[in-house]
């Protein structure tokens, strides 16, 4: 077994819920952190108010594998791809990145051609976004 | 380049990810370990424990800050519970931590059904900060009440946090953990009743043996970094006591062969079962255990002659 499939085998999958940007409800955030808790993930989160930094910051020490993204400001469009562009510049291109919030259709299709994985918007079974994580890092 | 070598001239990635060894699978990071062990255990590993809601972590956040600008390398652990029935867990001590980028680093570790309040990896990963560099580390246990106190047992400086009215003080300061601090603070002190939790306190820990160092008492408010220059003073000042401690080079021999045992015990553990299982009895032995027909220590000693 290689180092990698070791670890695969044997960690919980890490997440990093982070909420960047200026809107203060964490409500959907938190749903989503204690779902992904209660299926079995660690799931660190960040509170309100992240710099994309910081956000990077705290996945390149946390080590995660999947970091959200929870923004209902409508600078989705910025924070995102400041975000993308920083995990980028540390070389963490493999880290799976989800997005959820009040994000407009044609903005999704464009967070999508950036590298975001899925675009979760208002309504999103929370079953499904555990599924969805599972399958993104290989263990569906 | 091995991880090891890369951590030893500071990546901050290839920290992150030997956390993660370490965590997952403590045989995996082996050669790691040995590879940064010499370049470990210098500096002050500070332990920081209390009830759920005292302000460990805002604690954890303003100390950081004050050592950092003394000129200390920061890292902290902080250690929340898994979830006993699903194994996830929700680390959510970051949301107290102010940003400090880079200068700071801070990993949240999850028990994993590990009790006493710390994660099983606690001793590796404080190994691999110092091996980075950070000369100071912060280590948060979970909630904590009576009977986390094996915090002491990798902490240099332990730091008990409490809040005024938290019910019945005495209940509070049973046995343990009045015994393992070297530090109490009072946080939230503007809080009524404040004064007379310093009073009892004090009164307890002078009922006690006299010891060389005598735990101070300390009123904060950590969320106005009130107080926390006078806690990180302490810090300082223990460590200086406890290096010129006669006991100190018996302690360093109790905390290597504590290593040791530890890590016996896991090699031991992991050969016999493994052994056991590929010779297909282990399986066997394990629903006679459940049958009743045999008792656990029976069927340990049983597999083990079976090495032999």
């Amino acid at each position: 077994m290689t180092e990698a499939e070791e670890r695969e085998g044997t960690r919980p999958i890490r997440v990093l819920i982070g909420k960047p940007g200026l809107d203060g409800h964490d409500r959907g955030a938190k749903v989503v952190a204690r779902a992904l808790r209660d299926a079995g993930m660690e799931v660190i989160y960040t509170g309100l108010h992240q710099t994309p930094e910081e956000i990077v910051e705290a996945a390149l020490q946390e080590d995660v594998d999947v970091v959200g993204l929870s923004i209902l400001s409508g600078a989705h469009l910025t924070l995102v791809p400041a975000v993308l562009d920083l995990l980028h510049a540390q070389n963490m291109d493999d880290v799976v990145m989800v997005v959820g919030g009040i994000i407009p259709e044609e903005d999704a299709e464009e967070l999508r051609k950036l590298g975001v994985k899925a675009v979760f918007g208002p309504g999103t079974e929370t079953d499904d976004i555990v599924r969805f994580t599972r399958a993104s890092v290989g263990r569906a | 380049m091995s991880l090891g070598a890369e951590i030893l001239q500071g990546d901050r990635r290839a920290l992150a990810r030997a956390l993660t060894l370490v965590e997952s699978d403590p045989h995996a990071a082996d050669d790691i370990i040995a590879e940064v062990y010499p370049h470990t255990g210098h500096g002050v590993v500070v332990g920081i424990t209390g009830a759920p809601g005292v302000g460990k972590s805002t604690l954890v956040d303003r100390l950081a800050g004050q050592f950092l600008a003394r000129g200390r390398k920061v890292g902290i652990l902080a250690v929340d519970p898994s979830s006993p029935f699903t194994g996830g867990a929700l680390l959510g001590d970051r949301v107290r931590m102010e940003g400090r980028g880079s200068d700071v680093f801070m990993r949240s570790l999850a028990t994993r059904g590990h009790l006493g309040g710390l994660a099983r990896a606690t001793p590796r990963a404080i190994q691999l900060l110092q091996a980075f560099g950070k000369d100071l580390i912060l280590l948060e246990t979970v909630g904590a009440g009576q009977s986390e106190v094996d915090v002491m047992g990798f902490a240099d400086t332990t730091i008990i946090v409490v809040v005024p009215g938290l019910g019945d003080d005495v209940q509070a300061f049973k046995a343990g953990i009045l015994e393992i601090g070297d530090i109490f603070v009072v946080n939230k002190s503007d809080r009524p009743g404040a004064d007379q939790t310093m009073r009892e306190l004090r009164q307890m820990l002078h009922l006690g043996p006299q010891r060389a160092w005598m735990p101070p008492v300390l009123a904060a408010q950590a969320q106005q970094d009130v107080g926390v220059s006078e806690i990180a003073d302490a810090i300082l000042r223990h460590s200086e006591v406890r290096l010129t401690d006669p006991e100190q080079q018996q302690r360093r021999m109790q905390e290597a062969e504590r290593l040791v045992r530890d890590a016996l015990a896991e090699q031991l553990v992991r050969r016999v079962v493994n052994q056991s299982q590929a010779k297909g009895r282990w399986h066997e032995v394990l629903t006679e255990v459940a049958e009743r027909r045999l008792d656990p220590a029976g069927a340990a000693k049983a597999l083990h002659l079976d090495q032999e």
